[in-house]
Parts: C-alpha cells; sequence; structure tokens
C-alpha cells in the first residue's frame, strides 16, 4: 500500500484551464488519477474531451493551473504516454504495411538512431496478436477498411507500453468483437499498473471504468459512474431527460440538440 | 544496335557527364521525392521549383552563381509561405500557390528586362545538362550525400510525419523542426536538380519516379531504391532519345519519367482488373 503513495500520479491537474488560443472551453479542473485506474471523459461534441485529452498529451497548452503527467510537464517522457486521437486522414494514403505503421510506435524510447531490440518486435507483434490484425502485417494500410484500420490504430498505441494511455473515441468504427477485445485490453493494461483515459459519448462504455468525468465545457460531475449519473446530470451533459439504473441507461425523452449548457439547472432547458 | 545504346555515352564526354549527373539527382530525388510524395507536399515541390527562378535571375544579373541564386529563391520561398500560412487563415496551398505565380512573374520581367539574358531564360527554365561541368558533378555529388546522410538521420521523424504530426509530436519529435528540415532537402535537391532539368520541369524528376514507386512498394526503403532507378533510367533513355532524335534533354528525361509513371499505373490497374483481391503478401 505504501509503494503506491511513492508514486507519483498518472495525472494531477490543479485549477487546469484548457482551450485554443484565447478560447477557454474548460475552466478550473481538479483532479487526479493514479496508476492502474481508468476514466471515462463523457460528453457530447465540443464539451472539452478532446481538448482535455489533447492538453494531457502535450499536444495542447494548459492556458491556466497546472498539470502534471507522470510527476512531470506533459511530453517530459514521451516514451511513457501513448496518445491516440480521433481519425487520420492523411495516413488513409499511405502504402505502407501495418506492421512498419505499429512499430513506429517503438520510436519514442529510442529517438532517432537507436536501434530497434528484439523486445520491441515482441512489443509489437503482441499488440498486433491482441487486436486480431497480425494476419494485416504485411498489407498496406490504404488497402484495410476503416475498422481494419482503427484496429491498426488501437494495435500502435498499444505497442508503446506507456504508463499513460489516452485514447480519442476509440470504439468508433469498430464492430462488437473488437469493441470487446478493446476493452478487454484497457482492463489488462490498469491491472499491469497504467492508467488510461478515454473520451467517449458510451455510457455503458463509463460505467466499466473506476472514474468517470461528465463534460459539458465545464465539469458537470466527477466520480464513480454509477454514482454521478443523475436525471440532473445527464439533462446538463447531454440535454436528455434520462435514468441511469441497474448498469443501463434510459433515454425518457431526447429534447434537442444541446450544446454547451451554462449552468446546471433542474428540469428541461428552457432554451 | 547495343551500340547505340552505348555509344553516344562513351564517345561524347558531355553524355558522360550529363548521365552521371542525371543519376546523382535521380538519387537525390527518389530520397526526398519519396517522402514528399508520402508526407503530401507534392505540390510545395513544384513550387519551390518555380520560386529558384527570380533567385537564378537576380544572381546571373549581378554575376553571381546560379546556385546561389537558386537557394536564395527556395529559401525566400519556405520563409514566405511560413510567413502567409502564420499570418493569415490561408492554408499552405493558397500561400504556396501565390509565392510561385508571384515569383515565377517575378523572374520572367526580371530576365525579359535584360535582353541579353533570353538564352539563359531558357537553359533556366529548360536545364542544361548537356552544358554540364565536372566541377558541378561535384557540387551534385557533395549535395546527394549530404542530403542521403539527412534523410538516414531523420528517418523515423520523416516518417511520422508522413503518418500523423500529432504522433510525432508524442513520439518525442518537434514537427515545426522536421517539417522545415523536409522543406530545406527538397529545396536543396531542387536548386541541385534545376541545371539538369530546369526549373520548369524539376517538378516531374522530383516526383514522377517516387510516385511511380509508391504504385508497387509498400516500405519506404524498397520505394526509395526504386524511386532512384526509374529515375536513373529515366535520365538514360532520356538522354538516349534527345541524342538520336535531336530532341530537348531535359524535357525528354522528365518525359520519360512522367511516361513511366502513366505506364505503371495503367499495370497496377490492369493486374488489379484482371487479379482482384489477389494482393501480395
Amino acid at each position: 500500500m505504501s509503494e503506491m503513495h511513492l508514486q507519483p500520479a498518472a495525472v494531477l491537474a490543479r485549477g487546469l484551464s484548457i482551450g485554443h488560443g484565447r478560447e477557454t472551453v474548460v475552466a478550473n479542473l481538479d483532479f487526479r488519477l493514479e496508476p492502474g485506474k481508468t476514466l471515462a471523459l463523457v460528453g457530447s461534441n465540443g464539451s472539452g474531451k478532446t481538448t482535455l485529452l489533447k492538453t494531457l498529451a502535450g499536444l495542447l497548452p494548459p492556458l491556466a493551473g497546472t498539470i502534471e503527467v507522470l510527476g512531470g510537464r506533459p511530453l517530459a517522457s514521451p516514451a511513457r504516454v501513448a496518445y491516440m486521437g480521433q481519425f487520420h486522414p492523411s495516413s488513409f494514403m499511405l502504402p505502407l504495411r501495418t506492421v512498419d505503421i505499429v512499430r513506429m510506435a517503438r520510436f519514442a524510447s529510442h529517438g532517432l538512431l537507436g536501434r530497434l531490440t528484439p523486445s520491441d518486435e515482441r512489443a509489437v507483434h503482441e499488440a498486433m496478436a491482441v487486436m486480431g490484425v497480425e494476419h494485416l502485417a504485411r498489407k498496406p494500410l490504404n488497402a484495410l477498411s476503416g475498422g481494419q484500420r482503427q484496429k491498426v490504430f488501437l494495435a500502435q498505441t498499444f505497442a508503446k507500453e506507456a504508463d499513460l494511455i489516452l485514447l480519442d473515441e476509440p470504439a468508433a468504427n469498430l464492430d462488437a468483437p473488437a469493441q470487446a477485445v478493446y476493452r478487454r485490453f484497457v482492463r489488462t493494461c490498469a491491472k499491469a499498473g497504467k492508467a488510461v483515459v478515454v473520451a467517449t459519448h458510451d455510457i455503458d462504455e463509463a460505467a466499466e471504468y473506476d472514474w468517470t468525468m461528465l463534460l459539458a465545457r465545464r465539469v458537470v460531475a466527477f466520480g464513480p459512474c454509477a454514482e454521478i449519473l443523475t436525471p440532473q446530470t445527464l439533462m446538463a451533459t447531454f440535454g436528455i431527460v434520462g435514468q441511469f439504473k441497474e448498469g443501463r441507461l434510459l433515454v425518457v425523452e431526447r429534447e434537442h440538440g444541446h450544446q454547451a449548457c451554462g449552468g446546471a439547472h433542474e428540469g428541461p432547458c428552457q432554451h | 544496335m547495343i551500340d547505340s545504346l552505348i555509344q553516344p555515352f562513351t564517345a561524347n564526354a558531355f553524355m558522360a557527364n550529363a548521365l552521371i549527373a542525371g543519376v546523382l539527382v535521380s538519387i537525390a530525388c527518389g530520397i526526398v521525392g519519396t517522402f514528399t510524395v508520402l508526407r503530401g507536399l507534392a505540390f510545395m515541390g513544384d513550387a519551390l521549383g518555380h520560386g529558384v527562378l527570380p533567385g537564378v535571375a537576380i544572381a546571373l544579373l549581378l554575376g553571381l552563381p546560379g546556385m546561389l541564386g537558386a537557394a536564395a529563391g527556395a529559401l525566400a520561398m519556405i520563409l514566405g509561405i511560413g510567413f502567409i500560412t502564420r499570418r493569415s487563415s490561408l492554408s499552405s496551398d493558397t500561400a504556396t500557390g501565390l509565392l510561385f505565380v508571384g515569383m515565377l512573374a517575378l523572374g520572367v520581367v526580371i530576365v525579359s528586362r535584360s535582353h541579353a539574358f533570353s538564352g539563359d531564360l531558357m537553359r533556366i527554365l529548360f536545364g542544361e545538362i548537356l552544358g554540364i561541368h565536372v566541377r558541378e558533378i561535384v557540387t551534385q555529388l557533395v549535395a546527394t550525400v549530404v542530403i542521403a546522410i539527412a534523410a538516414a538521420v531523420c528517418y523515423r521523424p520523416f516518417l511520422l510525419l508522413c503518418f500523423s504530426p500529432e504522433q510525432a509530436q508524442v513520439s518525442g519529435f518537434s514537427p515545426r523542426l522536421y517539417h522545415t528540415i523536409m522543406l530545406i532537402l527538397i529545396g536543396t535537391t531542387v536548386v541541385v536538380s534545376f541545371r539538369t532539368v530546369g526549373t520548369l520541369l524539376v517538378f516531374g524528376i522530383l516526383l514522377a519516379p517516387a510516385a511511380s514507386a509508391s504504385l508497387f512498394s509498400r516500405k519506404i526503403g524498397t520505394m526509395i531504391v526504386s524511386a532512384s532507378l526509374i529515375g536513373s533510367i529515366s535520365v538514360y533513355i532520356g538522354l538516349l532519345v534527345s541524342y538520336h532524335g535531336d530532341i530537348a534533354a531535359g524535357a525528354s528525361i522528365t518525359l520519360t519519367a512522367t511516361l513511366i509513371f502513366f505506364v505503371m499505373l495503367a499495370g497496377k490497374h490492369l493486374f488489379q482488373t484482371l487479379a482482384p483481391g489477389r494482393e501480395k503478401a
């Protein structure tokens, strides 16, 4: 038990404001995530999930406050943080083999010229085997379907063997078996002591994680999923009237295309 | 028959020099062209090719070596594109197009103002591979070696950039730094190549062999070697056609490289139509 206190938190945010340029998307975030724990970021489009993931990955600078990742600034240890963004439009054109694409995950550990070792190859093949894409190893990326590509990108993310894994809507384009595989792998990573942060709009997926953060350009709620999914928080996050009961979300009434909602309120939105 | 394929090169020093220079250019273009095609910077390569024209024109007017002017012109293009994309919401395609047309027009104006340079305009636009001196071959050799070393050292960040600039950044490689290095390598290749095929056509020799290679290769190493080979073959055939048919050499080379691309494209389409689903393992 005492060992865990010697390890720094995987993610530590204090008074963190995130956004682009001058525009603040979410202000004053305060939370920590321990190694071996999983966090789901849940919200509709524009709610701040992607912005938060990119800030944790070091792709966006924080606008205010502090953010510590694995005990240091974001991008301080690139080999220890893996990030998978939403889609890669340009890489659809690449005629390169999928095994070479997955192998790129190992570059972070070796810099410009360090040699790749047999343990790197093992990580690559293990990740591809887990995601069920080993048989596509020699196929060019531009010959794969959308779902196959997504599995390859996930394999690439897992092949990095990072201590903090950041995934943005990873289940998009995945069929049900692949989704099950990917969720099982997240659980395995957590058991191995890695921290995982996943952005999803799927509440059922969020229910499997240790923590859930409901975002609507502000933190609507933060805690274990079953505790924080109340009719009020669902309204504020999604603009729907619903309930979360016995591990399932019941949508009673879908109000309207609900974007950002400035304040918490009870009952249907007025606008 | 074999004689007519070899004799022009063994009997004439200028043909042998042209062949050597052309092969060196093909190797440099094979390396840089592969990354350009994969990265989607094709338009950039073209723009740089036309940006060097005013640089060369000004250099010649001032009595300086053309290559110095070409390098200055390429640098001006790179900085200009960066400046425009940072200061406005224009895409890099638009910025590149604007600068390329502007600098091309500027170059033609400068050259046309000075009547003594009308011949030079043709040479700058279409190259003068048959007039290559040994001195220039040495320059090209040095440039090709430098380009090869730079590409070997920067191979991993270049590959990551082609895949996703975000992945490059989270792997610890600055996308901005390596993008700039890539542009400098493209610029260097263009500057070194324009003497062989001219600024109007250097785009062709930079891209066509690499594009051909990308049709069938799945590994970067294979692509680079194939592109260099295809480029060298284009130089050889182009020079032969030019010698026997009395046709402009630079244009023959570029035309050959482009034709090879379309033949390979047609071949690939045919192969896929006749044997659908049968992918090479």
